[in-house]
């Protein structure tokens, strides 16, 4: 677990102190995501660059696991939390292998062993080990070269990681991708992770908890759907965006709001799948002038039908809760 | 043709003068890569202090030799060394400070910031980052500073033959004072020679110790 308790960093300049981050509380459960969120200069990145100490807080405390983080060496305290920045930051005189392996070897790791769990972690990512392990920095695509940052960054299997943007700088459709799979790693390796961001429908997707801030204070701080159904005032409600209604409805999978028996529905018209989220359901029902929609299986099997008044509810009944 | 029969005969000795002459600009830069890339590498701290020993830098760097090595007799014949391989030395030695500090500090400055955060934020102490990281990725640019310097390096040691340092310099000022075109022309031709041929080792050198995943790659 991570607690900052009343964290703040004021900076001093020619005109005069600056709070970069003002008082700010928070927990992270062990294997939760935590989504630091909110427009530039807003203090998300100082926030997390104080957690490996790589801005002194001004006051407050950091806990990790229960303790103290002012207590420990930062030099050791580092090389126990993976990082992953927006730049990637792969060192350029050394090959894949040879990055993945520089806190293992800083740990006293034989050459053997880190190599073998380079080999590990490029597998984990799907990326063929003997094609890439003796490739430079410069011979990678931007998204294989922040796949590799973040093996990197899980090399000695840290129990936590902070992202900083980590995939702010990919195109569109790699940064999906690569979403896709670090949330699918994420599901086995449960790490606890501070993942900076400015992109509202990444936070949605990456987050178990999003703290959004705004001039260094923490606006609001819940799970992606309290805070799309209830911001807590105009600023998180501009920041969340007008609608919000619908990023909220990628949250809900069909499988929750779907209904048997599958009477009152025809063998033909459109059908989703349990394991989409209510988006496209919503955009069927916008496409066709139907009253519910079957629900089909991997195997083909009809196991459900989601209705319009459903999905209704459904958006009602989160918000009351 | 009778240049060419001098050579020939004098061979032993031109041998002789090269060797002189890498002796001198051969401890000189030796000296001034032990002591000029740990003063850029410690520049890198302090903008303040950078400006004044680059400063201080350029001015040596605009002192004429025949000067330095003036200033040099005097000091020098304290200790009994006014005139000879000494003072080319240390003279040479001052030539090199420049382009080796100014080389270091310039690379190791222009290391990406994210790098160094990157490193930093894995755990790295300063030194570990240091050697693992700046300097691999400042060597091609320092060494290109040490090319510059040994280049100068063999042309102020040609001066220094006149305060007795020996050296490649000798035929000429032997030539100019006894009007002999042939040691002028000798002298002239092997200095030119041992520049190009240094600068093109030190090039063969530099491109074998830049980082592979540092050098430009032919696509």
């Amino acid at each position: 677990m991570i607690r900052l308790e009343g964290l703040s960093r004021t900076y001093s300049t020619a005109r005069g102190a600056v709070t970069a981050v003002d008082n700010v509380s928070l927990e992270v459960d062990d294997g939760e995501t935590c989504v630091l969120l909110g427009p530039s200069g807003c203090g998300k990145t100082t926030t997390l660059r104080m957690i490996n100490r790589l801005v002194l807080p001004t006051s407050g405390k950091i806990f990790i696991a229960g303790r103290d983080t002012d207590g420990v060496d930062p030099v050791q305290l580092r090389r126990g939390i993976g990082y992953v920045i927006q730049q990637i930051g792969l060192f350029p005189n050394m090959t894949v292998a040879e990055n993945i392996g520089v806190v293992p070897r800083l740990l006293g790791w034989s050459l053997a062993k880190s190599r073998r769990r380079a080999e590990e972690l490029l597998a984990l990512l799907a990326l063929e080990p003997a094609q890439f392990l003796g490739r430079y920095p410069n011979e990678l695509s931007g998204g294989q070269a922040q796949r590799i940052g973040v093996a990197r960054a899980l090399a000695v299997d840290p129990p936590v990681l902070l992202m900083d943007e980590p995939f702010a700088a990919l195109d569109p459709i790699n940064r999906e991708s690569i979403q896709d799979e670090f949330l699918r790693m994420q599901k086995t390796l449960r790490k606890t992770i501070l993942f900076v961001s400015h992109d509202i429908d990444e936070a949605v997707k990456m987050a178990d908890r999003i703290a959004i801030f705004r001039a260094g204070r923490l606006a609001q701080f819940g799970p992606p759907d309290e805070l799309l159904a209830r911001p807590a005032d105009d600023f998180v409600a501009s920041f969340v965006g007008r609608d919000r209604t619908l990023k909220r409805l990628r949250l809900i999978r069909v499988r929750d709001v779907m209904i048997s028996p599958t009477d009152g529905v025809g063998a033909s018209g459109p059908s989703v799948s349990p394991d989409d989220d209510l988006r496209s359901v919503a955009a069927l029902f916008l496409e066709h002038d139907v009253e519910s929609i079957r629900c089909i299986d991997d195997t083909g099997r009809v196991v459900g039908r989601v209705s319009r008044a459903a999905v209704a509810a459904r958006l009602k009944s989160e918000l009351a809760r | 043709m009778e240049t060419l029969l001098f050579i020939l005969h004098n061979l032993p000795a031109i041998g002789e003068r090269t060797l002189e002459h890498i002796s001198i600009v051969g401890v000189a830069v030796g000296i001034a890569i032990l002591t000029g890339v740990p003063i850029g590498i410690a520049i890198t701290q302090s903008q303040r202090v950078a400006d004044t020993v680059l400063y201080l830098g350029s001015i040596m760097i605009t002192i004429p030799s025949i000067a330095l090595f003036g200033v040099l007799i005097p000091i020098l014949s304290k200790i009994g060394h006014g005139i000879g391989w000494l003072p080319a030395v240390i003279a040479a030695m001052l030539y090199a400070q420049l382009p080796i500090i100014r080389n270091t500090y310039t690379a190791i400055r222009n290391v990406d910031p994210a790098l160094r955060s990157a490193a930093t934020g894995m755990g790295m102490s300063a030194m570990q980052r240091l050697l693992r990281v700046e300097i691999p990725i400042a060597l091609p640019v320092i060494l290109a500073g040490v090319r510059i310097a040994v280049v100068l390096n063999i042309g102020v040691t040609a001066i220094a033959a006149y305060i007795g340092a020996g050296g490649l310099g000798t035929f000429i000022s032997r030539g100019i004072s006894q009007t002999d075109i042939r040691q002028l022309i000798t002298g002239a031709l092997a200095l030119g020679l041992l520049a190009i041929a240094a600068d093109y080792l030190l090039l063969r050198l530099q491109r074998r110790l830049t980082p592979k995943g540092l050098a430009v790659r032919d696509a």
